[in-house]
């Protein structure tokens, strides 16, 4: 695996640099990738819905509600925190963790969760539904519909629920209720079949908020833009704090929210390099992985057309990750498009290497990461040697570790 | 001439209503979904939909996931689905097939590769549920380019606009999904959807089948009265699935075929009735 700046492409300008990027089009594509692949049931909500996200997106009522809800309930800003020991230690780049582990909730998956809501109540809807692979999406959604005083029902892989129960606790707690989900492979892609089902069933009183930045238009782009003010206030704390951008902007790609929230505002700044992290559990090569981008092929699923793990007949594979968050076959359909374009690079790192990182960052910096993270902190601990001092690797600190503590315990033979 | 069209070119002429069976191709097994299509039109079928199973049925409901899942243990593919209608072919020239499923399976074995495998094997056309209008022209022109015909969903929530989007490229009947839901949920009124059926017709020349919960005899006998085809999946998919459960599988073909003939006979009262618009 490529792992020197140089076959990155560092420093070297990317294809679209030059025009401005204006994806996904009308109709919701990100050059071949996106699009509306839905049964005729699901037509009607999600043009209901695109026409809202249009007309609210724009609308300074709604933007001055979502900023205020951001700044009070969430706590945003998160801080860009400078982690100089862990920088010294690794002997190269600079490296700066945007603190979404800090949010509300303990991920970035607030942002996105609190903009949804707050449409959904727009759009006069009293019951949301949610899917969650690691519960981090089921919590945030529970959460902002026990603030808002909405119904919240959310589907949950009955393997997934099994292995989070701290998660499924919390939901239970906010009042949500949560359905594990028997059909498939028992984990978040069946999940997400189960919740569009609910949809296309409930649809005059239900808003269903996807937890990433896949599923049909407008679900990329909207939990996209929902997401960008991770990468917005990034780019404007890095040139507060170390007077430049950064060299390179890192994220973790299961489905690919964080990533694309701190991406997207980057993507015009052509000498920002851009790496997202794929989780490749035991070995890209021992096919136990959950990395599309790296070691799939592009096909259509949950209403869109993206890189997928698929087998020989076109049936979605089963994946395997540490981390229950990153154990999903596809991938959001502007990654597929950065992918293509040269504008962003994926590599993936195996459930050892973020384990590594995982103890890493705890001991050096005092900050637990969560495990879909810490894909992320391993590719950078490889990067950052290769790299100068004056360099600088900006990474989305997406989660913190405290639901993972059961699951890493495990592994190291300890029973919590 | 298509022989979705000559079918409902002369049920038309006489004043009926077609039948409709929806399986699962493989479900419980390739050799019995081969003996139950047969069976079926012997029991009054007209035409028959064939599901291709695939990993991620999002518009199905339990059901028919279950049949899905049953069929890829078996290792089903979308090859082996067209290999069961070469087979019935054979000795079948007359009753159209269409194969019901999802747009991955066909991608990956390529689309014109997929028309012309189609075509060869006898069937006679596709709804590929995750396919609407606007999306994948390519494999929209290679089904067109082998003669196949093409159907198409219609919703309740369905408005005139995309029925009139479905009516451009829709060929042999479209598929009016009686219930907001998946396959197999609720409960269908008959009056809404008569009144559903009127705007989709004004609109759009071919027949118009009716399917999503249609479940006995009775609610058969009802949709009768105002559609040109009578849609029934979960109702038959439920049955195999009890039968393959009580290790009775080699029943299914004959239990089956006895519930078709009830709806046969049900369908045909209320036509002979003329009650049929």
């Amino acid at each position: 695996m490529a792992t020197r700046a140089d076959d990155l492409g560092l420093g070297k300008p990317p294809m679209m640099a030059a025009e401005p990027y204006q994806w996904p089009d009308a109709r919701g594509h990100f050059g071949p990738y996106g699009g509306m692949f839905v049964p005729e049931t699901l037509m009607h909500p999600l043009t209901e819905l695109r026409q809202a996200y249009e007309r609210y997106l724009g609308d300074p009522d709604f933007l001055r509600e979502l900023d205020a809800d951001l700044r009070d309930y969430v706590g945003r800003p998160s801080p860009v925190y400078h982690a100089e020991r862990w920088s010294r230690e690794l002997g190269g780049a600079q490296l700066f963790l945007k603190r979404e582990d800090l949010n509300h909730t303990g991920a970035h998956k607030v942002n996105n969760t609190i903009g949804q809501a707050l449409l959904a109540r727009r759009m006069g809807k009293t019951r949301i539904i949610a899917e969650t692979g690691a519960g981090q999406h089921g919590v945030a959604s529970a959460t902002v519909a026990a603030r808002l005083g909405l119904e919240c029902v959310v589907y949950m892989g009955e393997v997934d629920v099994a292995r989070q129960e701290a998660n499924v606790y919390r939901m239970r707690l906010l009042g949500a209720e949560v359905v594990a989900v028997k059909s498939g492979t028992r984990t978040l892609k069946d999940a997400l079949n189960e919740a569009m089902r609910d949809w296309v069933t409930n649809v005059d009183n239900t808003f269903y908020i996807i937890g990433t930045v896949a599923g049909p238009h407008p679900y990329p782009a909207m939990v996209r833009d929902f997401q960008s003010v991770i990468g917005r206030e990034a780019r404007g704390q890095m040139i507060e704090q170390s007077g430049r951008l950064p060299d390179v902007v890192m994220a973790c790609v299961g489905g690919g929210s964080n990533a694309i929230g701190l991406f997207h505002p980057f993507i015009g700044d052509a000498e920002v390099a851009m790496i997202g992290v794929e989780a490749a559990g035991d070995g890209l090569d021992t096919g136990r992985h959950a990395a599309p981008l790296c070691a799939g092929t592009p096909g259509v699923l949950h209403g869109n057309r993206t890189y997928l793990m698929e087998d020989a007949n076109g049936q979605i594979q089963e994946t395997h990750s540490v981390s229950a968050g990153l154990d999903y076959p596809g991938v959001g359909p502007e990654h597929a498009w950065l992918k293509d374009t040269g504008r962003a690079s994926y590599v993936a790192v195996t459930d050892d290497e973020a384990l590594a990182a995982f103890h890493g960052l705890t001991r050096t910096e005092g900050i637990i990461p969560a495990l879909e993270t810490s894909h992320a902190l391993a590719y950078a601990a490889k990067l950052a040697p290769t790299m100068r001092k004056d360099q600088s690797i900006l990474i989305n600190l997406s989660g913190r570790g405290d639901k993972d503590m059961q699951t890493v315990a495990r592994m190291e033979g300890l029973q919590l | 001439m298509s022989r979705i069209q000559t079918l409902f070119d002369r049920l038309r002429s006489e004043g009926r209503t077609a039948l409709i069976p929806f399986i699962t191709a493989g479900d419980p097994t390739p050799e019995l979904t081969l003996e139950l299509m047969h069976r079926m039109v012997a029991a009054g079928a007209d035409l028959i939909e064939l599901g291709v199973p695939f990993s991620d049925p999002i518009a199905d409901g339990p059901v028919i996931q279950r049949a899905t899942e049953r069929a890829l243990a078996q290792g089903v593919s979308l090859r082996d689905v067209l290999g069961i209608v070469r087979r019935f072919r054979e000795t079948d020239d007359q009753t159209p097939v269409v194969l019901m499923g999802y747009l991955n399976p066909i991608e990956v074995m390529g689309n014109v590769a997929f028309a012309e495998a189609a075509s060869e094997a006898g069937m006679d056309g596709a709804l590929i549920v995750d396919v609407p209008p606007e999306e994948s022209h390519e494999l929209v022109d290679a089904i067109k380019a082998q003669g196949l015909d093409l159907v198409y969903l219609l919703a309740p929530t369905s408005d005139a606009a995309r029925i009139e989007a479905i009516a451009e490229v829709a060929s042999g009947f479209v598929y009016y999904v009686s219930v907001k839901g998946v396959t197999g949920a609720g409960h269908l009124d008959v009056d809404e959807v008569k009144s559903k059926l009127d705007a989709i017709r004004a609109r759009i020349e071919l027949p118009v089948g009716v399917g999503f919960g249609i479940r006995d005899a009775a609610t058969a006998a009802q949709v009768a009265q105002v559609a040109d085809a009578v849609i029934v999946g979960s109702a038959i998919v439920g049955r195999i699935e009890a039968l393959a459960q009580e290790g009775q599988a080699e029943r299914i073909p004959a239990v089956i075929g006895d519930f078709l003939s009830e709806l046969r006979v049900a369908i045909d009262q209320t036509n002979d009735g003329g009650q049929h618009g």
